[in-house]
Formats: C-alpha cells, structure tokens, sequence
C-alpha cells in the first residue's frame, strides 16, 4: 500500500502536511520534523503535493498494513 | 467553524498596510519575532510555524485560495541546510546593522533618516509620516524593521508566485531559528 514518507533530513517543519492530512496522520515533532503515521495514512498525496519544501513522496511500503 | 487562527492573516494584511499610514506601527511587527522564539524555547517547538504564523496564512490565502501560486517544487538548494542557515546569517547580519545605526540615532552619532529600504538596496523615501511626537532612535528603529518585514513580504510573494504558497517557510530565518532552537533541545534523533 502507498504511504507518505517524509525526507526528515531536510524537513524543514513548517505543518502544511499536518494540516491538510485528511486522517490526521501526520504530526509535527517537536517542532524538528514531519512523522507519518502509517496506520492512519491512506497514501491520498494531499501533503506530497501542498509541501513548501517538496520532501515528501508517497510511495510503496510493503511492510505496511 | 473556522478556528479562530484561521484569521491570522488580517493581522499580517493589516501590519503591513499600516506601515503605509505610520512607520511607527512597525513595532508591533516585534510580536512576529518574540513569540516564535518564546515558544520554542519553553519547548513548544514550532508550533508558532504551524498554528499562528499570520504571514503563512496570509501565503495560504494568496497562493491557496485565490490560486496566485503556480504550485511548483522550490529547488532543491533552497532547503539545503547551508542556504537556509546562510539566509539566517545574512538575516542577522542585516538585523545587527540595522541595531546600530539605531544606536548611531540614539546616540546622536547619525541623523535619522526617513528611508525605507526594499531588498537591502533600494532606498525608497518614506517621509510623509509625523515622526516628532517620538525620540529620533525610535522611528529609526521603526524605519529598519519596516524595511525587513517589507522585503522578507516581498520575497515571500515571489517565492509564493514561482513555487508553492508557502515555500517563504522553507528559508524563513524565524523558521529555521525556532527549529535550530528545537534540535537544540530535543535533538534530532530523539521519539
């Protein structure tokens, strides 16, 4: 199933994604960076495609339920 | 309902129109630069970025809603940890020069001048503003910080127009001082 993933090096943190998520599946850390829930993430791209900084792709995760 | 942080943006709107009447109103621009850093010092982290940044609403709005955004992916370099952390240093730099030619008006060393300046160089004579009723250093004070909120907007907009409506969150220096500040204090590998 498709999943967000978040290149956390280089997030920069600003809480777009987290706030256009329609699952809620994304929280801010500590200000630091962008964790995806991946129980909650449907794979909808909404914050791959309003990320200010392009560091999120959503791709296949096979381990995901 | 809209949550009442949603309406943030009229206050960037306001700041920045306010500016045009009075310079002196620029003080209250303060607030944009004290209350982010606050709150990620008490361990907040970026949750000014997040939920009460007016300027990034105000981006929201423009290039979201009103679709003054072509939506485009910012180049890679811009996110780059030597841009973003050059961008705070050439901020602070400028933010210190204009600390000191405060303190030249202050101390009666320079004259105040009723300039603002758009983009560190160009020089745009803002003199229709009664600044006697204050002391000279503070309407210098004024002038300055104007002058950064002004092309720190004005870059915003650019980058709002060209990339995604909130790609100024990428280089913002309060941005990338409140996430330093929260390294600082959780680290980075933390959960």
């Amino acid at each position: 199933m498709k999943k967000a993933s978040v290149n956390q090096r280089e997030c920069v943190a600003c809480g777009v994604c987290e706030k256009n998520c329609p699952r809620q599946a994304i929280t801010i850390f500590h200000g630091i960076y962008a964790d995806v829930n991946e129980d909650l993430c449907i794979g909808c791209k909404r914050c791959q495609k309003t990320c200010p900084a392009s560091v999120i792709q959503v791709v296949l995760k096979e381990a995901a339920s | 309902m809209k949550k009442w942080n949603e309406y943030l943006w009229i206050f960037s709107a306001v700041y920045m129109v306010s500016g045009f009447f009075n310079i002196l109103f620029a003080w209250i621009g303060l607030i944009c630069f004290i209350t982010p850093l606050l709150l990620s010092i008490i361990g907040k982290g970026k949750i000014y970025c997040n939920s009460y940044c007016g300027r990034g609403k105000l981006f929201e709005l423009l290039g979201g809603r009103l679709k003054l955004s072509s939506n485009r992916n910012i180049p890679a370099f811009i996110r780059s940890k030597w841009f973003r952390y050059g961008f705070l240093a050439f901020f602070m730099t400028m933010f210190t020069v204009m600390i000191f030619s405060t303190y030249l008006v202050f101390s009666g060393t320079d004259n105040m001048k009723e300039v603002v300046t758009l983009l560190w160089a160009i020089k745009l004579p803002w003199n229709w503003t009664n600044t006697s009723i204050v002391s000279p250093w503070i309407a210098q004070f004024a002038f300055g910080f104007y002058s950064i909120m002004l092309t720190s907007t004005i870059l915003g907009l650019i980058t709002m127009f060209f990339f995604k409506p909130r790609s100024w969150c990428v280089y913002c220096p309060m941005g990338t001082m409140t996430q330093a500040i929260s390294i600082l204090k959780f680290g980075k590998k933390a959960k």
